[in-house]
C-alpha cells in the first residue's frame, strides 16, 4: 500500500521548510487558477458538461483522499456516491425538500454508511480491504435494486426538482445551477485540502507511512483511519447528491461497481495521492467518455487501455508526471 | 466501426430540384439506443439504417427537406441517456429523437423532450407509462408497449386454453409492470394466476424458479423478463424437460433476435407478440430484404422497423406543416393519418400512443423453417382497438376529463 | 407428507442440488483466484473475462472448426491459459516489484479490454450452445428432473478442484509451489525457477477459469458479459474462504452454492445478496475468513 500513496510527493520537497512554503504558495496559485477557470468554464463550455466534470472531480477526490491519506484503496467508492445520489433525490422529489437540504442529507447519510463499512473494512489492508469494499458496495447495489419504492429500481428516480436555492433562487436554469455546482466544488476541494494539512491529516500520513511507528506513538490508528474513511465517504456522497440535483436523476449506474472502478481510473490517470491529480483525471476520463460516446462498446476498449498503459508506464498519472518535473508536490 | 455521423442529403441539388418550395427546412434527428449492450442487436445500428431508409424513401431531398441524422450510445443507463439528450437538444441542434430502448431511460429522454419542447418518438421502449402517466405532448409512443404485450400474448394463451399462470418475473421495474398487466388480462379472461417468483435481476441461473415453476403445475409460466434473461429462462426450461413436460411457455416481450440467438430447436412452440415481422407480406419482405442488405444480413426487428415508420411520419407532418416547430409538427402527427408499407395505415392518438395491429406469433420448429430468419407463423391478428389500452382507462393527464 | 417450513421436501432436495451445481462453478472460479492470489499475490480482476473466452473460444471451435464439445473441454482452458501466459509474461511479470493493488488494476482494465472486444465482435445477445448429444436428456430423480448435463457439471468440477488440491498439496510441483509462496527468493536460491513458476501457476489459474467458462456454456448462452456479474460474487465466496487458501475455496464454493440454493426457496429476493451478508457475518468474526490465517 505504502508505495502507491507515496508516490504523492517527492521526498526532497517535503523535508525543508523553504520548500514547503514554495509549495504552498503555488498551491494557493493553483487554487485561484481553478477558481478563475470554474468562473470563465460556463461561458466557454456547454454548462450541464462542466458540471459533470465538477461531480467527478469531486468523487474522484474523496476516492482520492482515503489513497493518498488513509493510504486504503477502496473498490468500492460508488456506494457512497450512489447513496446520497438517491438519498438527495428522493427527498428532493418526495419530501419536497431545497436542494441546499437535500444535498445535505444525502451527504450525512453516506457518511452514516462510511461509518458502518469502513469499521468493517479497515480491520484488513491492501487486497483485502478493496476487496471487502468491493463487496459492502456490491450490497448496496442489491439493496437499490430491491427496493424499487426508494431508489425506482431499475427507472431510477427520474424528474428530480432542482428547486429553489433556500427556497429563493430558481435552480432550473442551467447557469444558476452552474454556481452553486462550482460553489460545492471548490468548498469540497478546500475542506479537502485544509484536512490534508491539518494536524490530522499529518497523523493520518503517519500511520500510512508506518503504522506499528504511529501506534507506539500513542495515536490509535484504527480511529484515524475511520475518520478519513467517513470523511472520504461524506465527499463522496457530497458528489452523489450534486449529481442528483444536476441530472435530475439518480440510478443504478451510480451504486454499480463499475462507477466504483471509473473513480479509480479517474484518479489513477490524473495521479494517485496527488493533490490535484483527481480533478485532472476527472477532466480527462469525462470528456473522452464524452466524446467518444458514439464508438459504442470500443469506449470501455479505450478505458481498459487506458487503465493498463497506466499502471505499465505511467504510475504517477498526469499530475504525478508534473509533479516530477517541476520538483513540488501537487 | 465508423463514426456514427452523417449527412443524408445534399442541399443543393434538392434547392434546385424543388423550387416551388420557397425556403429550406432543414431538421436534425438524433437516433439514441443501446449499441454495445443487451438491446444492440435488436435496436443498435439497425435502428440508424432503417432512419436513414425512411429519408431515402420519402425522398426528403427533393421535397426541400434536408435531413441530418446522428446517432449515440445511451449504454442502458439512464443518465447516459439524458445527458445525450440534453446535449443534442442544448448544444446540437437536434429536433427530435428517435427509438430509445428500456423504459429507464425512455422515461428520462420523455421528459427532457417535454422540458425542451423537442419531440420523441419511441419505438424501443416497452414501458406503458410513456403513453399512461408519463404521457406528454412531445412523445409518441410508437411501436409497442406493455399493455398490448400482455393482451397478445396473455389474452390469446387463455383463450388457447392455458388458464393457469405461474409468472417468472425480473425483479424490477419493467418486469412488474410486465406482469401486473399480463396478470390483469388473464384474470380478466377468466384465467388464475397460481404463482409469482421475483428472480433477480439481471440473472443467469433460473433453474431454480423454473422448477419452482413446473410444482406449481401451472399450465402456462409467463416469462416476465427480456433479453438475456428471457434467453436463459427459455434455455433452461428446455433443459429441465419442462416444456416437453406439457407446460406452455409464454414469452411476455421477445424480439426477433432473441429467436435468432436461441435457435429454432430452443425457441419451437413459444407464442409472442409483436407488432411486426418482415415476413407478413410483400412489402414488408421488400423493404426488409433492403434493410438486410445494409445491415450484415439481419433481419429488421419490429423495433428498427418502427424506426422507420415513426421517421417517415415525422417527414410527411414537417412537409404538410412546412414547419419543424415541436407543437405544429405534433400536431400534424396526430391529426394526420399514418400509412407505410410496414404497419400498414394507423393513427396517432392525442396519448401519443401509435395505434396499429399487433400480431400473435408462434415459433416454427426447425423442419418447417425454410431458412435463416424465417421464424415465425402468424397465429392471430389483435385489431389495434383491442391490443392498446383504451383511452378510457387511461391515466395520461393529457386525455383525462 | 411432512413439510418443511411450508415448503415440500422434493422442491427442498431439488433446490439444494441446483445449489450444489451453481456452486461447482464458484468452486472452480474461486479456486483460480486462490491459486493465483496464492503465488502472485494479486486479485485476477480478469477472471471473469477470462471465464467468458472459455465459454467464447468452445463456441468459435464448434462454429468456426467443427471442434466438439469434449475436445474444446480440452482445448479452450489450453486456449486461455496460454494468453494468461501472455498477459504474465508481458505485462504482470513487469509490475510484479510494484504495490500488488496495481495487479487488480491491471487485470480490472484487461478485463474492460476483453470484453469490450468481444461484445463489438459478437454482440451481447449471446450465441446458443447446444449440449452435446451425449448429455442431452436427463433422469427423474423422484423429487427432481436432473439433465445429465447439470449431473455432469458437478461431477467434473469435483474432479478438477480434487486434483488441483492434490497436485497443490500432496506432490512436489505442489511442494516447490507452497515453498514459492512462502518465500520465493529462498525458493529461488535451492535452483527452482521462480518466475516460471509465477507464470504457469497464473496460466493455470486462467486455464481453471476457461474451463468452467467450457462448461457454462450449453447451460448459460455464451455472452460477452456472462463473467462480469458472476466474478463480483466469486469474489465475496474468495473472501469468506479466506484468500489464497486451496481447500477454503473449494469447500466455500459448493457452500456458497447450497446456501443460495436455500435462499431461493425460502427469500428468492435475497438470493443475489445473500452471499454478500454471510461475507460480511463472517468478516465480523473472523476477519481473514473461513479457512484463512490472520495476516
Amino acid at each position: 500500500m505504502a508505495d502507491i500513496a507515496a508516490t504523492d510527493a517527492p521526498a526532497a520537497a517535503r523535508s525543508s521548510g523553504e520548500a514547503d512554503k514554495g509549495t504552498l504558495r503555488l498551491h494557493r496559485a493553483i487554487m485561484i487558477g481553478i477558481a478563475i477557470a470554474l468562473v470563465i468554464a460556463p461561458f466557454v463550455a456547454y454548462p450541464v458538461f462542466v458540471m459533470k466534470v465538477l461531480c467527478f472531480a469531486l468523487f474522484a477526490l474523496a476516492f482520492n483522499l482515503l489513497l493518498g491519506y488513509g493510504g486504503l484503496l477502496s473498490f468500492g467508492h460508488a456506494a457512497y456516491f450512489g447513496m446520497a445520489s438517491y438519498v438527495c433525490a428522493f427527498t428532493a422529489k418526495n419530501w419536497g425538500l431545497t436542494p441546499e437540504l437535500a444535498i445535505l442529507l444525502g451527504t450525512a447519510v453516506s457518511g452514516g454508511l462510511g461509518l458502518v463499512f469502513g469499521a468493517l473494512a479497515i480491520r484488513r489492508q491492501g487486497i483485502y480491504f478493496a476487496m471487502i469494499t468491493l463487496a459492502l458496495a456490491q450490497m448496496v447495489f442489491f439493496f437499490s435494486l430491491q427496493t424499487p419504492r426508494f431508489t425506482g429500481g431499475e427507472d431510477g428516480i427520474q424528474a428530480v426538482p432542482r428547486g429553489k436555492l433556500f427556497g429563493l433562487i430558481d435552480l432550473a436554469d442551467d447557469r444558476a445551477l452552474y454556481w452553486l455546482v462550482a460553489a460545492i466544488f471548490m468548498a469540497g476541494l478546500l475542506a479537502m485540502y485544509r484536512i490534508i494539512h491539518s494536524p490530522f491529516g499529518q497523523v493520518c500520513k503517519a500511520i500510512r507511512d508506518n503504522e506499528p511507528r504511529a501506534i507506539s506513538l500513542g495515536y490509535r490508528a484504527n480511529q484515524y483511519k475511520l475518520a478519513v474513511f467517513v470523511l472520504s465517504a461524506m465527499l463522496a456522497g457530497l458528489a452523489g447528491s450534486t449529481k442528483a440535483i444536476v441530472f435530475q436523476l439518480a440510478s443504478l449506474t451510480d451504486v454499480h461497481w463499475s462507477m466504483s472502478g471509473e473513480v479509480v481510473l479517474m484518479t489513477l490517470v490524473g495521479g494517485l495521492g496527488t493533490v490535484f491529480g483527481p480533478i485532472a483525471g476527472a477532466l480527462v476520463i469525462v470528456s473522452m467518455q464524452n466524446y467518444l460516446a458514439s464508438l459504442g462498446a470500443w469506449v470501455t476498449v479505450v478505458q481498459g487501455v487506458i487503465f493498463v498503459i497506466c499502471v505499465m508506464t505511467f504510475r504517477e498519472g498526469i499530475v504525478g508526471v508534473i509533479s516530477k518535473w517541476i520538483g513540488k508536490p501537487l | 466501426m465508423k463514426l456514427k455521423t452523417f449527412l443524408t442529403t445534399t442541399a443543393l441539388a434538392a434547392l434546385m430540384a424543388a423550387p416551388a418550395l420557397a425556403q429550406q427546412i432543414s431538421v436534425k434527428a438524433g437516433v439514441l439506443n443501446d449499441r454495445s449492450g443487451l438491446y444492440a442487436d435488436l435496436s443498435g445500428e439497425g435502428s440508424v439504417i432503417a432512419a436513414r431508409m425512411a429519408v431515402e424513401d420519402f425522398k426528403a431531398a427533393e421535397k426541400g427537406i434536408k435531413v441530418e441524422i446522428v446517432s449515440a450510445d445511451h449504454q442502458n443507463k439512464p443518465d447516459v441517456g439524458s445527458t445525450i439528450a440534453r446535449t443534442w437538444y442544448d448544444q446540437d441542434g437536434v429536433d427530435l429523437i428517435l427509438d430509445v430502448p428500456t423504459s429507464s431511460v425512455a422515461l428520462a429522454v420523455n421528459q427532457i423532450t417535454r422540458e425542451k419542447n423537442k419531440i420523441h418518438i419511441n419505438s424501443g421502449a416497452a414501458s406503458s407509462d410513456l403513453s399512461g402517466k408519463a404521457c406528454s405532448p412531445n412523445t409518441i409512443h410508437w411501436t409497442y408497449d406493455t399493455y398490448a404485450l400482455a393482451q397478445g400474448t396473455g389474452g390469446a394463451m387463455v383463450k388457447a386454453g392455458g388458464d393457469s399462470w405461474f409468472f417468472m418475473t425480473a425483479d424490477y421495474a419493467f418486469g412488474h409492470a410486465l406482469e401486473r398487466d399480463t396478470s390483469a388480462i388473464v384474470t380478466k379472461n377468466g384465467g388464475k394466476v397460481l404463482g409469482v417468483v421475483r428472480t433477480p435481476f439481471p440473472g443467469t441461473d433460473f433453474s431454480s424458479f423454473l422448477l419452482q415453476a413446473q410444482a406449481s403445475k401451472a399450465k402456462v409460466i409467463g416469462l416476465a423478463n427480456a433479453g438475456g434473461d428471457t434467453i436463459n429462462s427459455i434455455k433452461q426450461a428446455g433443459e429441465f424437460g419442462i416444456t416437453a413436460g406439457g407446460q406452455k411457455l409464454a414469452g411476455l416481450l421477445v424480439f426477433l433476435t432473441d429467436v435468432h440467438s436461441l435457435g429454432l430447436a430452443t425457441a419451437q412452440g413459444l407464442v409472442l407478440t409483436e407488432s411486426f415481422y418482415w415476413d407478413t407480406n410483400d412489402q414488408t419482405r421488400g423493404w426488409s430484404d433492403r434493410f438486410a442488405k445494409a445491415n450484415g444480413g439481419k433481419k429488421p426487428t419490429m423495433v428498427q422497423a418502427g424506426v422507420y415508420s415513426g421517421m417517415l411520419h415525422y417527414l410527411k407532418a414537417v412537409e404538410a406543416a412546412k414547419s419543424k416547430d415541436s407543437a405544429v409538427v405534433m400536431a400534424k402527427m396526430k391529426e394526420m393519418p399514418t400509412d407505410d408499407p410496414l404497419f400498414g395505415k394507423g393513427s396517432v392518438r392525442a396519448d401519443g400512443r401509435k395505434m396499429h395491429d399487433m400480431y400473435l406469433f408462434e415459433v416454427k420448429k426447425p423442419g418447417e423453417s425454410k431458412g435463416p430468419w424465417d421464424y415465425y407463423k402468424q397465429v392471430s391478428v389483435l385489431p389495434a382497438e383491442q391490443a392498446f389500452r383504451p383511452l378510457a382507462e387511461s391515466e395520461c393527464p393529457l386525455v383525462k376529463k | 407428507m411432512f413439510e418443511l417450513l411450508g415448503i415440500p421436501p422434493q422442491a427442498l432436495f431439488g433446490q439444494v442440488l441446483l445449489g450444489l451445481i451453481n456452486g461447482s462453478f464458484y468452486a472452480i472460479l474461486s479456486l483460480g483466484l486462490a491459486v493465483i492470489f496464492g503465488l502472485l499475490n494479486i486479485i485476477n480482476f480478469s477472471h471473469g473475462a477470462q471465464y467468458m473466452m472459455g465459454a467464447f473460444v468452445a463456441w468459435m471451435c464448434l462454429t468456426y472448426l467443427g471442434i466438439n464439445y469434449w475436445a474444446a473441454l480440452l482445448l479452450a482452458p489450453l486456449i486461455v491459459g496460454a494468453t494468461g501466459i501472455a498477459i504474465e509474461r508481458l505485462l504482470l511479470k513487469r509490475i510484479a516489484h510494484v504495490d500488488h493493488l496495481y495487479g487488480l488494476l491491471l487485470t480490472f482494465g484487461l478485463a474492460l479490454i476483453i470484453q469490450g472486444l468481444f461484445r463489438n465482435q459478437y454482440g451481447s445477445s449471446g450465441l446458443p450452445y447446444q449440449i452435446p448429444a451425449e448429455l442431452r436428456g436427463g433422469v427423474n430423480l423422484g423429487f427432481m428432473f436432473l439433465p445429465w448435463y447439470r449431473g455432469w457439471v458437478v461431477v467434473a468440477s469435483l474432479i478438477v478442484c480434487l486434483a488441483t488440491w492434490f497436485l497443490i498439496e500432496k506432490t512436489r510441483l505442489g511442494a516447490y509451489l507452497r515453498a514459492a509462496t512462502e518465500n520465493p527468493t529462498l525458493t529461488q536460491a535451492f535452483g527452482i525457477n521462480v518466475p516460471l513458476l509465477v507464470t504457469l501457476t497464473y496460466g493455470f489459474g486462467v486455464a481453471l477459469a476457461g474451463f468452467a467458462g467450457v462448461l457454462a456454456a450449453p447451460i448459460y448462452s455464451v455472452n460477452p458479459n456472462m463473467g462480469a456479474d458472476l466474478i463480483i460474487v466469486v469474489f465475496a465466496v474468495v473472501v469468506i474462504g479466506g484468500m489464497g487458501s486451496i481447500l477454503g475455496a473449494i469447500v466455500t464454493g459448493f457452500s456458497l452454492g447450497l446456501i443460495e440454493g436455500l435462499t431461493k426457496v425460502f427469500y428468492p429476493e435475497a438470493s443475489a445478496t445473500v452471499i454478500f451478508i454471510i461475507m460480511v457475518l463472517v468478516l465480523l468474526v473472523r476477519p481473514a475468513g473461513l479457512f484463512g490465517r490472520a495476516a
